[in-house]
This record gives C-alpha cells, structure tokens and sequence, in this order.
C-alpha cells in the first residue's frame, strides 16, 4: 500500500500536530493512486456496522453520567440557523442564546459556536464579542456546492475576511459519485487555503460530506479519508438540508475514521453529525459511540459538535430536570 | 469565557441497576407435575446467584419415583393432546407466547439473577428469542401436512436442558414437542432451574391442561433417571458432549428417538477482504456473548495471517471497553460465570494455555470480589496441537490460529471432533459460498456470528450432535 504514515506512532494532543495537505504521499499523486488507496481501504458491513451503532444506542445513562453528559453536550452546540429568512435580529437573538443558553442558571455552559451564512458573520461576531464562542459559516455554495471553483473561493474568503473563527465547506457530491477524487481533494486543499488569515491563523477547515447523498458506507469512510488527507481540521456529516442527515451509524463509520487516521498519522481530527439529531436522549447515544468508538479523547468541544437548532433546547429542559427534580415544559426555556 | 466541561473529566457511566423488585422469588420450589406444584423426594438443593453467591432459593429433587408421576402424568395428558386439533393447540401456545412477551422483564431479570449473564442480553437477545420460538411453532402446529414429517406425534418426550440459556433451551425443546401434540417432561439444569419453574406458572396461567408440561428439577441423577425411564418416546438433549454420549449409550438398543445439540469449538474465518471493523465485533460477540458459554461460540478464531496483526489490535482496542460486572447493571456487557465449578474448569484450560506456550492477554478490569468471575481472555501464538484450540473451554476465552490461504483455513476450521457452526468474513460473495460449503458445520455465519431465529434450523455435525432444532426442519424430531 503507497500509504506512508507521516507521524507513525505519535499520538496528538489538541495543538499538536496541525492538518496540513498531505500533498507528499503517493497517494494523492494522481487520480488512480488516490482511487486505489480509497478503494483499498476495509470495507463496511452495513448489516453489522447498524447492529453496533444499535447497541451503542442502548448504554443507560444515568445520574452523574447523564449530568456530565448533558453538560458536555451543551458545550458542543453549533447552534445553527441557515434559512432564507434570516436577519441580524435573529442572529443576534442566536448570539445571546449561545452565550448563555439558561439565563437562570449561571453554570449552564455555553455553546461551542453559532453557524450562519457568510454574510450573517459580521454580525454574529460582533454579538458574541469575547465570549469565547466561535463563529462558523457555511461557505462553498452551500449546501449544493454547485458553482464554479473561484466562485467557493470567494465565497470562503468573504466569509474569513468577516471574521469568521471555523468554515463548514461542502464537497462536491456530483464528482465523488462520478468517482473524480483527486478533484475533490484540489478543491478541499485549496478552500483551506482559502481559510488562512493575513496574519498568518487560519480559520479551522470543516468538510462536509453530505452523507444522506453518498448513501453508503463505503462511500462514507472513503469521504472520511479523503477530507482528512486533504486538510481537513473536521468531517461533519450533513448540510441538515437533505434527508436523512446525521444518522448513528454514519457518525459511527466517520467516528472509527477519525480513530484510524490519528493511528496512521498521529494527526486527530474533529467529527460534526449535523440535521436530525434533535433530543437529549439521541444526543448522549453519539456521545457513547464517541467514547466507546474513537475515544475519550474526542468527548471535548475542540473535537466533536453536534450541528443543531432544536437540541439545545432538549438538553436544557432534561438539564433543569435533573437539578431541580421535575419537568417544566417548553415555556421555561427561551423560543429563539 | 466559553464555560465548557471539563475536558479532564471522563464520561464514566453511573451505575444503572435494573430493579429487582419485579421478580417474587419463593424461599423454595416443588416439582411441577400434573399442572400442580408437588414437593420431590430427592434430596432439596439450593441455587445460587453467581455474581454474589447469595443463595436465591432451595429446590426441590426428583427421585426416580417422581419422574416416574410426571413421565405417567404426561401419558395421561398425551392422549387428549395429540388428539385436539392443531388450531386449538396453537391457542394455547399463541398464549404462552403472549404472556411470556407481556412478563418479559421480570423473566429477563428473573434470568439474570439464577445464570449471571448481563441484563442487556437477557432482555434483548433470550426473552424476545423464547417468545418468538412459541409464536413461531405455535403458527405450525395446524399446518403439519405440509412440513412434510407427517403429522402424528411421538408421545412423551424426555427434554434435559442446560444452563446456559436456561429458558431458551427449554423454549427450543417444548415449543416444537407441544405443537406437534407431544407432551413433555424437561427437566432444567441444577444451576438455574428459577425460569423453567416460573414457565411452569405460566402454562398455569395460560389454563395449559395438566400434564402436558412437567418440570422435575434435580442433578445428574435425575436426567438419567428421566431419559432411561421406560415410558418415554423421545430424549432430546443439550449439553456437553460427554453427558451426550452417555445418554446415547442408555438409549442404545430401545426404540426412543433421540436427539442431541452437544459442544463445539467453533472456527470463526477472517479473511484479508473482511469488514474488519465489522469483523472485529463479530469475533467479540462469538466470544464473549454470554461469558462465552455458548455451544456454537466462535473460540477459534482463524485469522488470515497477512491482516492478523491489525485484527488482534482492534481485537485488543475493542476488549478494553468490555464492560465486566453486575448482570444486572444495563451497561454490562460480560456477566458472571455461571458456577464454580465451571470457573475452575476454565481456569484449569487456561493454565493449560500459558504452559503449552500459548500467549495470554486480557485488558485490565477490575472483578468483583464476590462470586464467580473470569476476564475477558484472548491466547495468541496458539497452534492446532494446544488442548485450547481442541478442547472446548465453554467460557469467555479466545485461542487465536492464523492461515495463509482458503483452503488452509478450511482444513484447519474442519480439524475439530466437533461441528456445530463456523463463521466467514469476507466482502467477496462468492468466496462465502464456497468456504460455507466447504466447512463442516451445522451452521455457518457469512459476515455476522451468533444470530438465532426461530425460522433457522441449528444443530451439528460429528461430536456436536444430531437432529436440528428451530425452523420446518425442527418438527421432525417431534413427529412420525
């Protein structure tokens, strides 16, 4: 196999090893060398991989695990809202709720990031100021990724330029089925270029695959490879604008990923389900298959997110019901 | 700031006990005979919840002339049994059926307190399987003409279980009796005999007419007693390879039918093109599903040699969040060993292990102090010649052998006296279907391990046994 790990046997902390192009190895030196490494990787039993996500799913968090989790997966939030009727109202509405999702409660953590179309990010960096939470916008003509190269190019630095912190980029599904990988990989490398600041940071990279798109799980741990070979800081699973979107199973496959490619490599990378994963109890069923899949490294915000609009609130209510005993009812929590 | 979790902390999983409260168990237990709950006349004995060693109930001992009422209690009932047409039969084993589905947490935890095995598997896996199996055969009892085995039933059947799945086993053995209008006296395993006595409230509570279950608890003696009683049609058996031997001989010369689901030591095939991530699960759950204390466990595994050292660190990666514990706990994966008794017996092969130069790996896990309990345990280096890849350890203990081509790993799968099943790991279709039909086994796995289901015939070659259970194939061991 042409695959030469780089960093054989180091294992990354969180600022380690940065993810840089692997441009040097054989792999990505043309389209056939590329296409035999992907294809050559273990294939997926779809059968066996749902039957494991479904155990998984029936760990029974309770008490201090479920707090912790609860908590955690607050923490994780990309609170997101990607609509045509977006205005700076809502988005700052979206900021304050970022910042502190439970305005009665000081302990509350506050969420990871607000994700929002390019043009949205002035003003959601300005609302979120120093708080610490990150701005992400979806870049690359999202969510189809249909336009020309130059044009997702722009796209990406109008949105760095306006300060965002993270770039949710979509791959090109149509040149992954028709089986163009290379391409895929020029234009993942090149958008992360695109991600680099004036003073030298970059803005951190997340790929999205589109799994509802790709449909199989080859497919989806041979995008996997492919976004973190080129560059990738995250692979996030879904736009949240086809169905089905953040499934299970998919996280499961992109999870174990993420888990060989830090083996291989040393570099980690981050994993993102978004779309579909609206309850707290769905939320802490990924959290098990993080900790049980990839590892305990993973369950921190600089490495896992949920992309989400809906959780947020679930995971506040089942979180006043274990501080305060009871349940109170969607009038508690802030309609945003 | 963003106030985030702390990143040091770890997600360890609260204790999640399943309640107890559920299960009512009796200070001690008669004989079930004749639709009624009669004391024996052997000796009582106790059973014991393996993972504390509480003693949970004492029981009650048939003596040869105890067997001697239920077989005759069974006679009785056989005549208005095989004669009810197939549809009324089938009534009453849809409501067995149904019940068992409606009690079926309190048979779960029930099952999990006498044998040890995790709750997660004694709910998702045992229970939903033992009610399936009733529905399943309750669907045939009216449709015998077309199975093909004729339809008129043997007469009494002699059913000696083991303890491993406890009402599984006695699922497996009485569904098909009862649909082809056998009548049956089981007798359960010494170790864990609470089910079967709680199946028997069920066949009251469902108005079953008497005498067509009975349930006589008791050791060794008593299933001899049973099998060799001369009023019986039918002996069928699960257990060790031995005890089926032996039953064999005493049937030897009379006109019983017989049928037996003995041991195995099962080749569980990984070749290069596997799913191994997949793979790796389905070598896990051969294994150690049920503390490994399974007839048809995937204790060999076969691994092709050119991926063995990437399967065996996944292998080891996955182990290490194996959940070893209380059965009752809903996050344990791997229960306790069923008795002591067994505990030494694997104990002792392993020993064997290590002193043949067999390579011994378990990841760290802390056991209880109290009750009977072995970590999940894997030998590498291990050749066709140690006793540990012959000899089967009935417990949560992998030998791993490596093979360099398909037909090395069928020679190597077949070189067992036993049978039972075999699994193979491959994307590559067509190389399924001709390892499968290579392998000497009742059952072989393509790409999954240890799948049951009441359609699915399952039984052995060689020392593993004869006869099938599950399935159309299932009724010819209840009908002439």
């Amino acid at each position: 196999m042409p695959f030469q790990p780089m960093l054989g046997g180091m294992v990354a902390t969180q600022s380690d090893v940065e993810p840089t192009p692997f441009r040097d190895l054989d792999v990505t030196r043309s389209d056939s060398s590329l296409r035999r490494f992907l294809h050559g990787l273990p294939g997926v039993d779809q059968v066996g991989a749902e039957q494991r996500a479904a155990a998984l799913g029936t760990r029974s968090i309770k008490t201090s695990a479920k707090a912790f989790a609860l908590d955690l997966a607050i923490s994780m939030v990309d609170l997101t809202t990607l609509e045509g009727q977006d205005t700076p109202g809502k988005v700052r509405t979206l900021a304050a709720k970022a910042m502190r999702p439970d305005p009665s409660d000081a302990t509350c953590p506050a969420t990871a990031a607000v994700c929002v179309y390019p043009d949205m990010v002035a003003t959601a960096k300005e609302a979120l100021g120093s708080s610490g939470v990150k701005v992400a916008a979806v870049a690359t003509a999202f969510p189809s990724g249909r336009a020309a190269m130059d044009i997702k190019l722009a796209d990406t630095r109008d949105a760095v330029e306006a300060g965002a912190d993270e770039i949710d980029m979509v791959i090109d599904r149509g040149a992954f089925l028709a089986g163009r990988y290379l391409e895929i990989y020029e234009e993942i490398a090149q958008v992360r270029e695109a991600c680099r600041r004036e003073n030298g940071e970059s803005a951190h990279l997340k790929v999205i695959l589109e799994t509802g798109e790709l449909q199989t799980y080859d497919n989806v741990r041979r995008a996997s490879w492919l976004g973190m070979l080129a560059g990738g800081h995250f692979i996030k699973t879904s736009t949240g604008k086809v169905q089905p979107a953040a499934t299970l199973p998919v996280t499961l496959i992109m999870l174990e990923a993420v888990r060989d490619f830090r083996e291989a490599t040393g570099t980690m990378i981050g994993v993102k389900p978004a779309g579909g994963i609206r309850t707290a109890k769905d939320a802490i069923k990924f959290l098990v298959t993080v900790n049980e899949v990839a590892g305990p490294d993973w369950l921190d915000p600089d490495w896992f997110r949920f992309g989400a609009s809906t959780l947020l609130n679930d995971l506040l209510m089942q979180r006043m019901k274990m501080k305060t005993g009871r349940y109170s009812g969607p009038d508690y929590v802030t309609v945003d | 700031m963003t106030t985030s979790a702390d990143p040091r902390a770890t997600f360890d999983y609260a204790p999640a006990p399943e309640s107890r409260a559920i299960v009512d168990i009796k200070p001690s237990y008669g004989l079930f005979i004749n639709g009624e709950f009669v004391d024996g006349h052997g000796k009582a004995f106790k059973t014991v919840n393996p993972a504390s060693e509480e003693v949970l109930a004492e029981i009650a001992e048939a003596d040869d002339n105890d067997v001697d009422l239920a077989v005759k209690a069974a006679r009785r009932a056989h005549r208005g049994w095989s004669r009810m047409p197939g549809a009324e039969r089938a009534k009453y084993l849809y409501r067995i059926a149904r019940i068992i589905a409606e009690r079926s947490r309190e048979l779960a935890v029930l099952e999990s307190i006498d044998n040890g095995k995790p709750i997660r598997e004694s709910r998702d896996v045992d229970v939903p399987i033992v009610s399936a199996h009733f529905f399943y055969y309750a669907g045939w009892a009216d449709k015998l003409k077309y199975a093909g085995y004729g339809e008129q039933s043997l007469g009494v059947a002699a059913q000696v279980i083991p303890w491993n799945f406890p009402l599984l086993m006695l699922a497996w053995k009485i569904a098909p009796a009862l649909a082809c209008g056998n009548t049956v006296v089981l007798k359960p395993a010494e170790t864990t005999p609470l089910t079967a006595l709680l199946f028997a409230e069920i066949c009251q509570q469902a108005d079953l007419p008497p005498g067509v279950v009975n349930i006589v608890t008791g050791a060794g003696g008593t299933g001899q007693a049973l099998v060799g009683h001369p009023d019986v049609d039918k002996v069928a058996f699960t257990g060790s390879t031995e005890v089926g031997k032996a039953i064999a001989r005493t049937v030897a010369g009379t006109d019983k039918r017989v049928t037996l689901e003995l041991g195995g030591k099962a080749a569980n095939i990984v070749f290069d093109d596997a799913p191994l991530d997949q793979a790796v699960e389905g070598i896990v759950n051969g294994i150690f599903f049920n503390q490994g204390h399974v007839c048809c466990a995937g204790s060999r595994l076969l691994v092709q040699e050119s991926v063995a050292d990437d399967v065996l660190h996944r292998l080891k990666r996955r182990m290490a969040t194996l959940r070893v514990g209380d059965p009752l706990d809903k996050n344990t994966d791997i229960g306790a060993i069923n008795s002591a008794e067994q505990l030494a017996r694997i104990r002792e092969l392993s020993a064997v292990g290590d002193a043949e130069g067999a390579e011994r790996w378990s990841p760290p896990c802390d056991l209880p102090s109290h009750g009977y309990w072995f970590p999940p345990t894997i030998f590498t280096g291990v050749n066709q010649a140690h006793r540990i890849a012959r000899e089967e350890i009935f417990g949560p203990v992998l030998s791993v052998l490596t093979f360099r081509t398909p037909a090395e790993a069928v020679q190597k799968a077949n070189n067992s006296p036993y049978g039972l099943s075999a699994g193979v790991w491959t994307d590559k279709g067509s190389r399924i279907l001709q390892i499968a039909n290579q392998l000497r086994a009742g059952v072989v796995w393509a790409n999954t391990f240890n799948k049951f289901d009441p359609t699915s015939p399952f039984g052995g070659y060689k020392e593993s046994g004869y006869g099938r259970e599950g399935g159309r194939h299932g009724l010819e061991a209840y009908l002439k």
